[in-house]
């Protein structure tokens, strides 16, 4: 789809902060609202915005344990299908929140949250490992994160200009 | 006994410098909590990490004593492509390209370099504070020509052009413009040009914002057809680039103007801080995207913020580029200091009055918009406030 310079502003804008009030958005693109209203919507109609979602410092909610890891899966591909039918098992599973076709050492890449370290042990050798096509699994716990989806978690980004200046 | 009393040793022309109203407002808001800001003359966004970097891997490199005076040659050759890539003007790096402590410096030497006592500089306003100051201490004579707020506070040729004596040695432009965010129309700039060769004069033109140009291309006055001869360009990184505090600027100009500015460079400061020129090296060969990528996000803050000032009801003109809006507050009855004095202490919100930039900058106050989105709607919120309770 090819997109026009003010729905290509109106995605960068939203990447950034998808919390923009339309009435803001509009100014800032200088459309009127409603143009503006019907651009973001034919937008996520076409699954250019696929969804809204708010990055979450887990570890500032107290109470809230968690933990990631990052798990190398070798595969078999099938005849046919490659390997998109092995990761549509995969991905279909609520714990797993990403996979990846990776090039290199092995074959895809999958992300699982659980809440603690023995539910993605659990997880991995009970539901991962059991698969037909899987081969191998290495786990990688996230020990911290740093930087997610180009964000920088804990920057200290408080403005340092003075006050007033020429 | 009684303590020893010392006269006043401050020279005259010091004592006799106006302090900057800027200062008093910054003590002002200085003193009260949670102030929305847009008083602030500078970019929000910290230098990209790659330019930081280069300047560490340069301290690392132990690249920790003096460059050439003129700054480092590598620097200058990649100014001298810069402007050539940017304005199409040619530079020799090895004579007409001077690396300064910021812009500011830039100024001050340009003045120095060509200002006879008595001698009379045309400074355009409103216009940066530092201007008019600077032609006094370089023992010059500043002459304000008002540009008009009903234009969009273009250039007005002719009135620069009666405002030309004998005395005239140069004029001061800014484009874009602080604290208006005008970008001078290239008819304005050929108008003056054809005064400049007229009356023979130079032109020094402070293009420091040439990067936040949000419209078209940019005309610089040294591209002006005649001009390279007349123009000192001064330029700088503080603000397309994010690096106000690297203290970084450079001039170019003609070689015997340039040589003049050098010999008081050397005297004075010997050269521009060596870690600063290796950032800014960093700055000409890579940082062309991360430009790119504030000048949208500045452009898009612009459209917003002005747009909403006029909705309530401050009417503004839509600045070509920097990042300040300039609205009137004529229509509230109030001068710009009282404005700005009474919105700091009702509502919280820091702005420059307009007199500050010069006479014909009453009436009207200096927003930046180089604040966050929410910290911009916020201020509208309490502007508006503002305006219904006067
Ligand atoms: C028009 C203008 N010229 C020059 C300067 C000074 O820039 P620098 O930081 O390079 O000294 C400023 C800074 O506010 C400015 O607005």
């Amino acid at each position: 789809m090819k997109l026009s310079d003010k729905e290509l502003e109106i995605i960068e804008i939203l990447e950034k902060d998808a919390r923009t009030p339309i009435d803001v958005l509009a100014k800032m693109i200088e459309l009127p609202v409603e143009e503006t209203e019907a651009l973001v919507k034919k937008l996520e109609e076409a699954n250019v915005i696929v969804q809204y979602t708010a990055l979450v410092d887990w570890r500032k909610a107290d109470g809230h344990e968690g933990v990631t890891a990052m798990i190398d899966v070798k595969v078999t591909p099938k005849r046919g299908v490659g390997f998109d039918e092995v990761a549509e098992r995969i991905y279909r599973f609520p714990e797993v929140k990403s996979v990846y076709l990776m090039s290199g050492a092995y074959d895809l890449s999958v992300v699982i949250e659980g809440r603690s370290m023995a539910d993605v042990a659990q997880f991995v050798s009970e539901k991962l490992s059991t698969l037909d096509s899987v081969i191998s699994t290495t786990t990688h716990f996230i020990l911290k994160k740093y930087k997610h989806d180009g964000i920088i978690f804990d920057q200290g980004d408080q403005d340092r200009r003075i006050v007033v200046a020429p | 006994m009684k303590p020893h009393t010392r006269k006043t040793y401050v020279s005259e022309t010091v004592a006799g410098l106006k302090p900057s109203g800027i200062r008093r407002f910054f003590d002002l808001a200085s003193s009260l909590d949670d102030v929305v800001s847009l008083g602030v003359g500078e970019p929000d966004f910290v230098t990209s990490w790659s330019i930081r970097e280069a300047s560490i891997l340069s301290l690392e490199q132990g690249y920790t004593s003096y460059t050439a005076n003129a700054g480092l040659f590598e620097l200058r050759q990649e100014i001298a492509a810069y402007l050539r890539r940017k304005f199409h003007v040619e530079y020799r790096p090895e004579a007409e390209i001077l690396v300064t402590v910021g812009a500011s410096q830039a100024i001050d030497l340009a003045l120095r370099a060509i200002v006879n006592p008595g001698d009379e500089v045309i400074v355009v306003e409103p216009g940066f504070v530092a201007y008019e100051p600077l032609v006094v201490l370089a023992g010059g004579t500043p002459v304000a020509v008002h540009a008009s707020g009903a234009d969009g506070f273009q250039l007005a040729p002719a009135r620069i052009e009666q405002a030309i004596t004998e005395r005239t040695k140069a004029v001061i432009i800014c484009s874009p413009n602080n604290p208006t965010g005008t970008v001078l129309r290239p008819s304005e700039l050929d108008a003056l040009a054809r005064l400049a060769e007229r009356h023979d004069f130079l032109v020094i033109a402070d293009e420091i914002y040439a990067e936040l140009t949000y419209e078209g291309e940019y005309t610089s006055m040294a591209a002006v057809p005649g001009m390279r001869e007349r123009t000192i360009l001064i330029s700088g990184f503080s603000k397309g680039f994010a690096m106000t505090g690297w203290r970084l600027g450079f001039a170019a100009a003609p070689q015997d103007i340039l040589q003049a500015m050098l010999k008081i460079h050397q005297y004075a400061m010997m050269c521009a801080p060596t870690m600063a020129q290796y950032g800014a090296l960093e700055a000409l060969r890579n940082g062309e995207h991360e430009v790119e990528h504030m000048r949208n996000s500045y452009r898009r803050r612009r459209n917003y913020f002005v747009a909403a000032l006029n909705e309530i009801g401050l009417p503004c003109h839509l600045p070509g580029g920097a990042f300040y809006a300039f609205p009137s507050i004529r229509h509230t009855g109030l001068t710009s200091e009282q404005f700005a004095e009474r919105l700091l202490l009702e509502e919280k919100v820091a702005v420059v009055p307009g007199n500050v930039f010069g006479a014909s900058g009453e009436g009207y106050i200096r927003c930046s918009y180089a604040s966050s989105l929410e910290q911009l709607q916020e201020a509208i919120k309490r502007m508006k406030r503002f305006l219904a309770r006067l």
